[in-house]
């Protein structure tokens, strides 16, 4: 469960809702991992709208949290994503204006179960208890010039796995809170993670997970077998 | 006990049944002013949580959309802009050709459940409640089915009118659900047709998450389902959870 302290933030709203939403696919590295089955069955063709996911409740996890591998997984991956804190409440957002509506930017580690389909993975691939390090803080949207161009290093036990950039997203940051909101409305609180590239870093239990993105710290967290 | 949540004269309240001296159906708030179901604007009974919804878990709806057996319940989750009480509005987009309703059993946790038999998953359950979980099929997409341009949009998940005790429901396994599209009925199932049961999906999802009261699993509709038009008055009924309404409406209604 969330520690206390991740839910504080020192801007407004001053807390974050709980709720996590995050876009699949929307790393230009991550479509293009998929070639030319996107075209095929069952896909029959590249997304038209965002692909969103949603992280419950019972996922979020703290920096310095430790995640659970479930028994039966040998290992996980890590989605290492800026995500976005939303400020004001954001419906139908123009994409000009649409950094006006974030509270500012934290990282996300979206963390999931290996799955070969993307067309209608189980939830317990990525809903599971602790699968989304959060943190280690908000920084204000003030802090950061361009969201567009940040540098995301992935770390597993120090080594560093991979390096990606926010200037790869298919739908920039302003884009795809436009898209977004045309449909849903989000929240003072809420958190969109942009996406993260391919192939993802994996991991076992015993080891440890760092992310770092430019002005926004390292998000860490230790990999472990289930508690007997 | 059937409880609401309700907004009346500058503050929200809780409610519970009242006849009313006209011989009407009304509600009592817990400060003793009875009214009428109009006079109030009806929230979603509960404070939810996390949104779980289950696609086809009606054998009939699953063979309706020619869809082959499944290894394991095919669930997906909602977030809270998606939720709307009783007697509210759902916006349907301007040149979409299928908009639907779906008329579900929602299951409301009350007691933190993590690994839970199904032997026990009920006595994890506050409660039950009628959803009507609408879908449109024009934003289908084949990634990460269902995509939340088609079930998770603003005002599209009805949620109400009242919460009822599990002492006030028996067997959540033998309920009829109806769906009323203008008076006229478009949709009938029972719970009993359910592929995995209310005590099964508790255990399946206990399994690999914690679920926490205020958490609601929704539980999947059965066949009948049509298209509905801006203008068009939905009703969901679950025998025992009262009947549940909604109004479609066009683009304009939102500014649109």
């Amino acid at each position: 469960m969330v520690g206390r302290a991740l839910l504080t933030l020192d801007v407004p709203p001053y807390r974050l809702s709980g709720t996590v939403y995050g876009a699949l696919l929307n790393h230009r590295t991550a479509l293009a991992a998929l070639g030319a089955s996107v075209d095929e069955p069952p896909y029959r063709g590249a997304p038209r709208a965002p692909v969103l996911y949603i992280k419950p409740r019972n996922t979020l996890a703290g920096d310095g949290e430790c995640v659970t591998v479930p028994s039966g997984t040998a290992e996980l991956e890590i989605g290492a994503s800026l995500g976005l804190v939303i400020g004001e409440p954001a419906c139908r957002v123009a994409e000009s204006r649409a950094l006006e509506c974030l509270a500012g930017y934290l990282i996300v580690n979206d963390v999931s179960v290996p799955h070969g389909s993307h067309y209608r993975p189980a939830i317990r691939c990525r809903a599971r208890d602790g699968f989304c390090p959060l943190g280690p803080r908000v920084a204000g949207r003030g802090e950061i010039t361009d969201p567009d161009a940040l540098t995301i290093r992935v770390s597993v036990d120090g080594e560093l796995r991979q390096v990606a950039t926010t200037a790869d997203l298919m739908r920039p940051v302003a884009r795809l809170l436009a898209d977004v909101t045309d449909f849903m409305t989000l929240v003072p609180g809420d958190v969109l993670a942009v996406g993260a590239a391919a192939p993802a870093p994996r991991v076992r239990a015993g080891q440890q997970v760092s992310i770092e993105i430019d002005g926004l710290g390292r998000l860490t967290n230790r990999f472990a077998e289930p508690r007997a | 006990m059937m409880r609401a949540r309700v907004a009346y004269a500058g503050a929200i309240h809780a409610a519970a049944p009242h006849a009313l001296s006209d011989g009407q159906s009304g509600l009592r708030l817990t400060d003793g002013r009875t009214l009428h179901e109009e006079d109030v604007v009806w929230l979603p009974p509960f404070e939810a949580g996390t949104i779980l919804a289950l696609g086809l878990n009606y054998a009939d709806h699953a063979r309706e959309l020619n869809l082959a057996a499944q290894e394991e319940p095919l669930v997906f989750l909602k977030g809270p802009g998606t939720l709307l009480g009783h007697r509210g509005f759902t916006r349907r987009p301007d040149g979409v050709k299928f908009m639907h309703y779906e008329c579900e059993l929602a299951v409301v946790i009350g007691r933190s459940a993590r690994q839970v038999s199904r032997g026990d998953a009920l006595h994890h359950v506050a409660g039950y409640c009628i959803a009507n979980d609408y879908a449109i099929r024009d934003y289908l997409e084949n990634w990460y089915r269902p995509n939340l341009r088609a079930k998770n949009r603003d005002g599209a998940t009805v949620l109400g009118p009242w919460l009822v005790d599990t002492a006030d429901v028996p067997d959540p396994g033998n309920l009829g659900l109806r769906t009323f599209v203008n008076g006229k009925l478009t949709q009938q199932g029972n719970t009993r047709d359910l592929i995995t049961d209310v005590p099964q999906l508790i255990e399946y999802l206990s399994d690999f998450m914690t679920l926490t009261a205020g958490d609601v699993i929704l539980t999947g509709t059965p066949e009948g389902v049509v298209n509905v038009d801006a203008g068009d008055e939905v009703v969901c009924e679950i025998d025992g959870l009262g009947r549940l309404q909604n109004t479609v409406v066009a683009d304009a209604a939102f500014g649109r």
